[in-house]
């Protein structure tokens, strides 16, 4: 039932911008997500990583905020999970440089490092760029679930 | 190769404040457990690390200059005293008193952010990581600052946002041009490179930039604009975290790390500081002598104080250093005390008039007794701690035939003087409001901290002798031996 409720509200003509955009917006999201984490997975081997790929992950949540409504937005990913990723990501990368210590530096890269270039390289850097994206980009939503929820609960209530 | 207690007290707040995000979502009355406890643990590491003999921590297993480092010396330890301790008492403090915010365990978790960042900020070995953990613990204080989301307190922490944020981005530009002359961060390795830095007119432009980005987080005029705001629409215990310390180690240390221990200390600049000293000294307690809002008289003294250790500071001399450090330790103790005893006052009165107080001794007499400790302290009355600072500042200055820096010292303690006793004759002396006839004093958690603090002012006064020996003479020497420095930390000749 909350399906069918869902896909009235995306197709709803009142609900977010035009159809055009919603069309674009469909095909595109799918594929920003993808960029992005590629962006944070490759984030050894090429430009970018952590934060610009997590960056990216906010953009397509964004994007799906500015063109479906943020009802949508919020029924994919709540500012409730937004902030729990956000912290999960921050926590992860914690918790990986304290079992470093247990190698004998904080933050040692403990892990085989692997043959260069390859995707399954570099030890724990992956991994922390992998940490680092997911909090970037629940944070990033976060704020601009922030900026757009909250300001008009206040504008509700004066109403 | 190091030790292991350094980073753990970066690591260990950093990672309590992420644990009460978490669970704080299920249960909101999680920070007052795990707050206490990740504060506690950084302050006994600090004082085992009183202990320890000046190290390097090597982050990750990477060697210096390449690698990034942790440094451990004697500033650094009486640093880490400072801000463990005081955050200890505030956190304390904090239990009862942030019993009536709704979202508290938010106010936990940014207050071991900000704790972790300046203790990051004083055992960071090269200038790109004190700037990224300057910002941590900025970004924290301005979200501490505007917690009450009250029109006032939004607009005093946005205002501090800007100015600091302004301070971060002049901080920023000035490593990116040390970087492009040296080619590294390590600040043992700059010093080592960047030979006379007076030679040089862009490392003198950038060392112009340091002073404008670090006076202004150390609240320092003319950059003093946003701390009367700030400080005061804080919850107290942040007034007294920002007061007593935020000042200081993303302010003073970072201005004294930056000119001593990197840039070799040049006369010129040494004499800027010490000038930027007597003109906060100044300006600050005549701002403050009209101030009724207690916690805003209180924010002014803070610029004046700092005036007083940038003076001892810029002195350059190993009595003035060790004297103005003697002084930032003071300040501490009793500029906290001092806001934790307004935030009772506030707590318990609902104003931070002075003019609506009065007689408060008969009703609230342990908050009456911290408040007569931190007022004779900053007062600098004997015995308390706040006397022995002064005098060997102004002592040091006469001593360097800077007359004109002590005579203006000596009027400012009397002007502080009669700040204080103005503070002492609205609030507790007097006739007592009928409205005040049933208040009650506050709560254990917070006596708990204002008599402990007291009990520090009184005691670092009588035994100042045993604290200059242990703490500050060795901060004074690690800040005068560049040498030292730089060969600890990449292993020369050392």
């Amino acid at each position: 039932m909350k399906k069918e409720k869902i896909k009235d509200l995306i197709e709803d003509p009142n609900i977010g911008m035009t159809l055009i955009v919603k069309t674009v917006a469909r095909i595109t999201i799918a594929l920003i997500l993808l960029y992005g984490f590629y962006i944070i997975i490759y984030g050894h081997l090429t430009p970018g990583g952590g934060f610009a790929g997590g960056v990216i992950l906010a953009i397509a949540y964004t994007l799906m905020m500015l063109a479906f409504s943020r009802h949508i937005a919020l029924v994919k990913l709540s500012d409730f999970w937004a902030s729990m990723w956000d912290n999960i990501g921050m926590l992860a990368f914690i918790v990986i440089g304290f079992v470093g210590l247990g190698f004998g530096y904080f933050l040692f890269n403990f892990l085989s490092k692997g043959k260069p270039f390859s995707l399954v390289s570099a030890g724990i850097i992956p991994l922390l760029n992998l940490s680092i994206g997911i909090k970037v980009g629940a944070a990033l939503y976060a704020i601009f679930i922030g900026l757009s929820i909250y300001g008009r609960l206040v504008l509700e209530e004066e109403e | 190769m190091g030790n292991i207690a350094m980073p753990l007290t970066v690591a260990i707040p950093m990672l309590f404040a992420v644990l009460i995000l978490i669970t704080g979502k299920f249960w909101r009355g999680v920070g007052s457990y795990l707050g206490p406890l990740a504060v506690f643990i950084p302050l006994y590491l600090s004082f085992f690390l009183l202990g320890v003999k000046d190290t390097t921590y090597i982050m990750g297993g990477w060697i210096p200059p390449i690698g990034i480092v942790m440094v451990l010396d004697g500033l650094s330890k009486l640093m880490l005293i400072i801000i463990n301790g005081i955050a200890f008492f505030s956190i304390i403090y904090a239990i009862s008193y942030m019993s009536k915010y709704t979202a508290q365990f938010k106010f936990y978790a940014l207050f071991l952010l900000m704790v972790a960042g300046m203790n990051g900020v004083v055992l960071s070995g090269d200038l790109f990581n004190l700037f990224v953990f300057l910002e941590i613990a900025s970004l924290a204080s301005y979200a501490l600052v505007g917690f009450g989301v009250e029109s006032e307190e939004l607009e005093a922490g946005f205002k501090y946002l800007i100015l600091g944020s302004v301070a971060s981005i002049v901080i920023l530009f000035a490593v990116a041009i040390v970087y492009n002359i040296t080619g590294t961060v390590n600040m043992a390795d700059v010093a080592n490179t960047i030979g006379n830095p007076m030679l040089n007119k862009a490392v003198i432009f950038a060392l112009g930039l340091f002073i404008f980005g670090f006076s202004l987080k150390a609240g320092l005029v003319p950059f003093h604009a946003w701390l009367p705001d700030a400080h005061p629409s804080a919850p107290a215990p942040v007034s007294a975290m920002l007061s007593g310390v935020l000042i200081k180690a993303l302010g003073i240390y970072a201005l004294i790390r930056v000119t001593f221990s990197v840039m070799g200390a040049p006369t010129e600049i040494l004499s800027i500081i010490m000038w930027l000293g007597v003109v906060s000294a100044l300006v600050g307690v005549l701002l403050a002598l009209g101030q009724y809002d207690l916690k805003r008289l209180l924010a002014y003294h803070s610029i004046s104080q700092m005036g007083y250790v940038a003076l001892g500071i810029g002195l350059g001399t190993p009595e003035g250093i060790a004297a103005g450090l003697f002084h930032m330790f003071n300040h501490a103790t009793f500029k906290s005390l001092l806001f934790l005893d307004a935030g009772s006052f506030e707590q318990s009165t609902g104003t931070r008039d002075l003019r609506q107080m009065g007689g408060l001794m008969k009703k609230l007499p342990i908050t009456s007794i911290g408040t007569i400790a931190g007022s004779v302290s900053i007062s600098g009355l004997p015995p308390f701690n706040g006397f022995w600072s002064k005098i060997l500042i102004i002592a040091a200055a006469l001593a360097s035939t800077q007359y004109l820096a002590a005579a203006i010292a000596t009027f400012v303690a009397f002007g502080t003087l009669a700040s204080f006793v103005k503070v002492m004759r609205f609030s507790i002396i007097g006739p007592l409001p009928k409205i005040y006839q049933n208040l009650k004093e506050s709560p254990f958690s917070m006596t708990f901290s204002l008599l402990a603090l007291s009990i520090i002012c009184l005691i670092s006064g009588l035994f100042y002798i045993f604290l200059m020996d242990s703490l500050f003479y060795p901060a004074t020497n690690a800040i005068l031996k560049q040498s030292a420095y730089i060969s600890m930390v990449l292993g020369i000749g050392g």
